[in-house]
């Protein structure tokens, strides 16, 4: 793994995020954040009505889709810094120049943009999981959580959440000339998922394992897609002649 | 390995980088036209030109960064805008380009230690190599330090250290004195002619006339097109030929007269000083001499102008543009 070229410029990005405290203090505080507010929510709303499933259903639901969508916002925020940053501080020129290919590169910024959000997404789940166990299992007599969705929500559709929302971020880095302006394009990346949730409340959409899955299969192939975009977006001639 | 592949092989090895007719166009705008040089091992090559001149196009293109458009390159061994060597020519050369591009929250130490992991050195290499670098730039006791609160010498050193932390066999060099202090200019042109002692063979971007002048074993003029390339005393010769500079106590109709049968060329007057094309100086200017004192000229002092390398850079971009 240490010679894995991509992992050495993960590495070294991942030892610029560790030093750059507003981008850690986003990382670590937005979702142990979201975690303690979804607790109040849990708390003061859903569990004194549990006694009507669909009501209690949707609403830990919802609550745990929110995770998903801060998979959405997060990872694009690092990326913007690790390649429209890079991009500013004209850094990318001299690492074009070593042997590594445009795949390594964009990989590498890709997996230090993926690693940390995600690991605090699931930190940031896992509290919300546990506090809402303690506080419903008396009035359920089981524990709501871990279930299918949520496994499914954390485990396949926050991490192609997060791909969807780095590979975006790729590709907007093309077209701004600040880490200011990608954040706030990257801002947007979490309107197709919080359409879901939109959808999910008006009970046009319902959030069942199987439909998760579907949702995640579209992501995927969205994924995909914009996987080969960001390549075709992310090589030296493109970023040494087009790049704003 | 037959003999023409082996006389082959060796002129690779003295051409350690030759373009023919390489050509970079951006839509309708061609950056650098035809651009035929060769720049030999150990050679200290300055490209010059003003801003615009597809100086840079040019060192991104032999670096493998952007394609040509056509025209052949190549870098020792390899072709350059052949997939497959690309990644080869990565591996020998390095590269400081006009903006330093350090990761200003790494310290130097972790700038160059990046690098180095980079390009597969091991971490004993490293260590060394880094200590090396650090030291040779005078930055070692502020390996620790952020780049990012580096003074702009210091920075340009360490973008220099960090292109030579594989210990490639050539060097390309965009502006490298560019917005340093006379000092800092002074240092990194010392480190280049040392580099040179070490037979690295490096590729100057330049601007700075004086720069090329006194650190370039040749010089290419540049202006979208290669105008001429030479040693920078045949650029200078190039332009106009020597002139021989007479100072008289006071110019007579008579002095003017007797140079004039002598068919002097290019003669012009400016007081009491005159100035006159020659070809073959040391012929030439003891005939003047006789002529001038036969007619009744005191000569205060004579000397010997040799036309500029500024001279030839000014007249080659002005009949480009």
């Amino acid at each position: 793994m240490s010679n894995w070229k991509p992992w050495k410029i993960a590495r070294k990005e991942l030892k610029v995020i560790r030093r750059k405290k507003s981008i850690m203090y986003y990382i670590i505080i937005l979702p142990l954040l979201l975690s303690f507010f979804f607790t109040l929510v849990v708390q003061n709303d859903i569990a004194p009505s549990s006694g009507i499933p669909s009501n209690y259903q949707l609403g830990l639901e919802s609550l745990t889709y929110f995770f998903v969508v801060f998979s959405a916002i997060m990872p694009g925020s690092i990326a913007a810094y690790s390649i429209v940053g890079e991009k500013v501080e004209k850094s990318l020129e001299p690492l074009l120049a070593t042997p590594l290919t445009d795949g390594e590169i964009l990989l590498g910024k890709s997996i230090a943009a993926f690693i940390p959000p995600i690991l605090a997404v699931w930190a940031g789940a896992t509290i919300f999981m546990a506090t809402t166990d303690y506080l419903t299992h008396d009035l359920l007599s089981y524990y709501y959580f871990p279930n299918w969705n949520s496994g499914v929500m954390l485990f396949i559709l926050a991490p192609l959440a997060a791909i969807f929302s780095i590979e975006l971020t790729v590709i907007v880095s093309s077209r701004v000339s600040d880490v200011r302006g990608a954040n706030q394009i990257g801002g947007l990346m979490f309107i197709p998922f919080m359409v879901v949730f939109v959808a999910a409340v008006e009970g046009i959409f319902a959030f069942s394992t199987v439909n998760l899955l579907i949702f995640s299969g579209i992501v995927l192939i969205i994924d995909v897609s914009l996987f080969f975009l960001s390549k075709s977006i992310f090589n030296r001639e493109e970023i040494l002649t087009k790049w704003k | 390995m037959s003999h023409s592949e082996e006389e082959e092989a060796e002129r690779w090895r003295l051409n350690m980088i030759e373009a023919e007719n390489l050509t970079r166009k951006f839509g309708d705008l061609t950056a650098v036209d035809n651009a035929t040089f060769k720049v030999n091992q150990g050679e200290i090559f300055g490209f010059l030109g003003p801003n615009g001149a597809g100086k840079t196009t040019t060192v991104r293109m032999l670096c493998c960064l952007i394609s040509k458009t056509s025209g052949k390159a190549r870098i020792a061994d390899y072709e350059v805008g052949n997939k497959s060597d690309s990644m080869k020519i990565r591996k020998i050369i390095g590269l400081v380009p006009d903006n330093v591009g350090l990761y200003e929250s790494l310290t130097a130490y972790e700038n160059l230690d990046y690098y180095g992991t980079l390009y597969d050195r091991t971490d004993s290499q490293r260590k060394e190599s880094n200590e090396h670098f650090l030291k040779l730039m005078g930055l070692w006791e502020k390996k620790d330090l952020l780049a990012g609160a580096f003074s702009k010498g210091m920075k340009q050193k360490l973008a220099i250290a960090r292109a030579l932390i594989h210990d490639p066999e050539i060097l390309f060099m965009d502006e490298p004195t560019a917005n340093l202090d006379p000092e800092s200019s002074k240092t990194v042109r010392e480190f280049i002619l040392e580099l040179k002692k070490e037979k690295k063979t490096i590729f100057l971007n330049t601007h700075n006339l004086d720069e090329a002048q006194r650190i370039c074993d040749r010089i290419g003029i540049m202006n979208t097109k290669l105008m001429a390339v030479g040693t920078p005393e045949e650029l200078e010769g190039s332009v106009r030929g020597k002139r021989t500079v007479i100072q008289l106590r006071q110019v007579t109709d008579a002095v003017l007269d007797a140079l004039k049968r002598l068919s002097v060329r290019n003669l012009t007057r400016e007081e009491n000083k005159l100035t006159v094309d020659v070809v073959e100086p040391e012929e030439e200017n003891p005939v003047m001499v006789d002529a001038i004192v036969a007619a009744g000229g005191k000569i205060e002092s004579i000397f010997a102008l040799g036309s500029s390398l500024e001279d030839a850079y000014l007249k080659l971009v002005r009949e480009a543009q």
